[in-house]
């Protein structure tokens, strides 16, 4: 579905008239990311992550594919066939870290994301199928990562195996026999790594599926924008294609860019350097910590310390998986009128707390536990709850918003300090009727 | 329900967390420890590799390479370089060949007559052999510890580089503000105090122990910091070999993203020229 003034695909080569009556599948593309789409004219630049995200996602199948030709899945030859395609394989370096990097650089776009639908309100009716997909995307990148860092097999793929797959341990009475199931062994070994590689392998395809979805949710209701009010006109919108094609096209470059500097600078940042010692199940290291962008949820998991009726791992458990799990309520917790937090400043400022409270929170999963960071890491983790189940609700249900413009068009003008709309969006092009 | 139901998990989520901060508040902290208070970050160390036009010194690694033949080699390996790969520190093939023929340790193989194992001498195409043949050996020569593999060393401790040459020229004796906070400090026997280290206590003795323990080929006045800095330069490099090829294609690439993202702006610019937004 679309809007009705919607541009029509007419193939215009024979060859391309000839696929579209038999496969229409350049109509397909046209109507999803071409000139098909009409898009809100007042997108800003958080509106690219998508894109970004989707690029985030390209870059690591094709590394990865690649990577999979040279990598050895087994616990005996894993550490030294990563380190061959570092030393021996043309240009393995390149895809070794571009897969490495790739995946803490997919995770910043998508937390960009997120946070741009938090602020615009985007996962709110109609769009609330749109945000549960994308909480599945997310929940499915997070099992990807963490299969994918235990790959090279280093210290802290193992312990990091270790760790993650006892939370499973948490569970009463069952627990041990699923841990024990999940991972095929009593503890990490061969049969974990080989099927932990089978997933690694597969999930991203999933992912991608997911992600089909998403646009599909997405193009029902159309894009959301920063102005908080829906598209009521063709004088609103543009075409995707090319106007947000090149929009992208600038955002993709300064990805890149970011991308290419820790890439080629400071591949291994991001990393622990632990993981370049082979995995050894007879010693510990002193701190086992994930990747930095799980940091924030091991801190909530790090944070329960007394059993109190539930054991607190239990506790810690259950509060890292509800603290994602939460957000598949939030288009029902969060009841305003309005969509942005422009025009909800009591919200506003909860939502900056939150977004200091989650710096904050990576930054405790990562520190030693001295006696400050559990304290901040338990104030902390109690603001991200009380924040999504208990502030939200109370804050959108009480505070009036301010006024909404009447339409994107209307904000876009009083903006640049012009007059209610005689024209489209593109100059030049009659008024069209509004849409009905 | 939702609404119902989420503050009170919510709330119930903040109580357990309240009554964890009491716990918190109420234990004691855990007493200072001589690891934590007296465990120091290693220096910087100005090697011809850092930074983003970094470039390896061929001669300052061949030089790396002449101290770890001499001194480290006795007990570390690095098994994941090859003799071959010695051509990049500028050696020509007939020496690369010199070296792994005239090597001490010799590779593990088979006798051609008897099946039985052997050792036969090193090619261009061996990696660098172990030098013990396996834990249990390491071990017992080394009062129980185990030298590890120095390939991977200078990126498998944080700050790598600056890490082994603090290292390598940190020991001393502990120092009298230790003495005076932790009176029962002691450095166990069969071990070796050193600040850089984070357990403050090694059981490798201090490896450079005087200017001109190594003759230096190209006639470099091999004092122990000067050996100690070489050594690191050839350890950045076994860790990461493909260092300057990485270096020249991240200029490249950021001078072409730079070019690509004004000519992006460009597009956008003129595309949107006439649509207010």
């Amino acid at each position: 579905m679309s809007f009705p003034w919607a541009k029509q695909y007419e193939p215009k080569a024979p060859v391309m008239k000839w696929l579209d009556d038999r496969l229409p599948l350049p109509r397909l593309v046209y109507n999803a990311v071409g000139a098909g789409y009409p898009v809100p004219r007042n997108l800003n630049y958080f509106w690219n992550f998508g894109v970004l995200a989707g690029a985030a996602l390209a870059i690591q199948i094709i590394t990865g594919i690649v990577l999979a030709m040279h990598y050895s899945t087994d616990a005996a030859t894993a550490f030294n066939s990563v380190e061959a395609i570092m030393r021996d394989v043309n240009a393995g370096w390149f895809l070794r870290y571009a897969h490495a990097n790739g995946a803490s650089m997919f995770f910043i776009v998508v937390y960009i994301h997120i946070c741009r639908g938090l602020y615009y309100g985007s996962y709110k009716a109609p769009r609330e199928m749109v945000w549960l997909l994308g909480v599945v995307i997310f929940l499915l990148m997070m099992a990807t990562a963490f299969m994918g860092y235990v790959l090279p097999w280093g210290q802290m793929s193992f312990w990091g195996a270790q760790v993650i797959t006892g939370f499973f341990s948490a569970i009463p009475l069952v627990g041990e026999t699923i841990r024990i199931w999940l991972l095929g062994g009593y503890a990490p070994d061969a049969a974990a790594l080989n099927r932990f590689f089978s997933l690694h392998y597969l999930l991203p395809f999933v992912i991608a599926g997911v992600i089909i979805l998403h646009i599909w949710a997405l193009h029902i209701p159309g894009s959301s924008n920063p102005a908080g009010v829906e598209v009521k006109g063709e004088q609103d919108t543009v075409p995707f294609h090319p106007y947000y094609t090149a929009k992208d096209g600038v955002g993709v470059g300064v990805f890149l860019l970011v991308f290419a500097i820790f890439l080629f600078f400071q591949p291994n940042l991001l990393g622990h350097p632990d993981n370049y010692i082979p995995a050894n199940p007879l010693s510990t290291p002193a701190h086992i910590v994930p990747e930095w962008y799980f940091l924030p949820f091991y801190a909530i998991l790090k944070s329960f310390t007394v059993d109190f009726i539930l054991p607190a791992k239990l506790w810690g458990v259950l509060a890292m998986f509800g603290s994602i799990l939460l957000l598949f309520f939030l288009p029902w917790l969060d009841t305003s009128p309005a969509r942005t937090a422009n025009h909800r400043p009591r919200y506003r400022a909860f939502l900056m707390v939150l977004l200091v409270d989650v710096l904050v929170l990576g930054y405790v999963g990562g520190a030693e536990p001295t006696k400050i960071n559990v304290l901040i890491g338990q104030i902390t983790t109690a603001y991200y709850f009380l924040h999504f189940l208990v502030i939200l609700p109370i804050v959108s249900a009480t505070e009036r918003p301010k006024p909404v413009a009447n339409s994107i068009t209307e904000a876009v003008l009083k903006g640049k300090g012009g007059t209610a709309p005689a024209k489209s969006a593109i100059e030049g092009q009659p008024n069209p009727m509004p849409a009905e | 329900m939702t609404r119902i139901i989420a503050p009170l998990i919510g709330l119930g989520f903040a109580f357990v967390l309240v009554l964890g901060l009491f716990g918190t508040i109420t234990t004691a902290s855990e007493p200072a420890t001589a690891e934590h208070e007296f465990h120091l970050k290693p220096k910087p160390v100005a090697l011809a590799s850092n930074g983003i036009f970094g470039k390896f010194d061929r001669q300052q690694l061949q030089r790396g390479f002449q101290v770890y033949k001499e001194v480290c080699a006795a007990c570390h390996s690095i098994s994941l370089v090859a003799f071959r790969d010695l051509a990049a520190l500028g050696y020509s093939e007939a020496e690369v060949k010199a070296i792994a023929n005239q090597w001490t340790t010799e590779q593990p193989s088979v006798n051609p007559e008897t099946g039985e194992a052997a050792t036969r001498k090193n090619l261009p195409s061996d990696k660098f052999p172990h030098v013990y043949p396996n834990e249990v050996a390491a071990r017992a020569a080394n009062n129980n510890a185990i030298p590890p593999d120095l390939s991977l060393m200078t990126k498998a401790r944080p700050d790598g580089a600056a890490y082994v040459h603090s290292l390598l020229t940190g020991y001393q004796q502990p120092s009298a503000e230790l003495m005076k906070e932790f009176p029962n400090f002691a450095t166990p026997e069969g071990l070796y105090f050193n600040p850089y280290f984070p357990t403050l206590n090694l059981a490798m003795p201090q490896p450079l122990v005087s200017d001109g323990q190594v003759t230096y080929a190209d006639g470099t006045n091999a004092t122990v910091d000067q050996m100690a800095k070489d050594v690191t330069a050839f350890l950045v490099w076994t860790a990461e070999p493909k260092l300057e090829a990485r270096h020249t294609a991240g200029l490249a690439s950021v001078v072409f993203l730079i070019i690509f993202i004004a000519l992006t702006i460009g597009a956008y610019k003129s595309v949107w020229r006439n649509v207010k937004h």
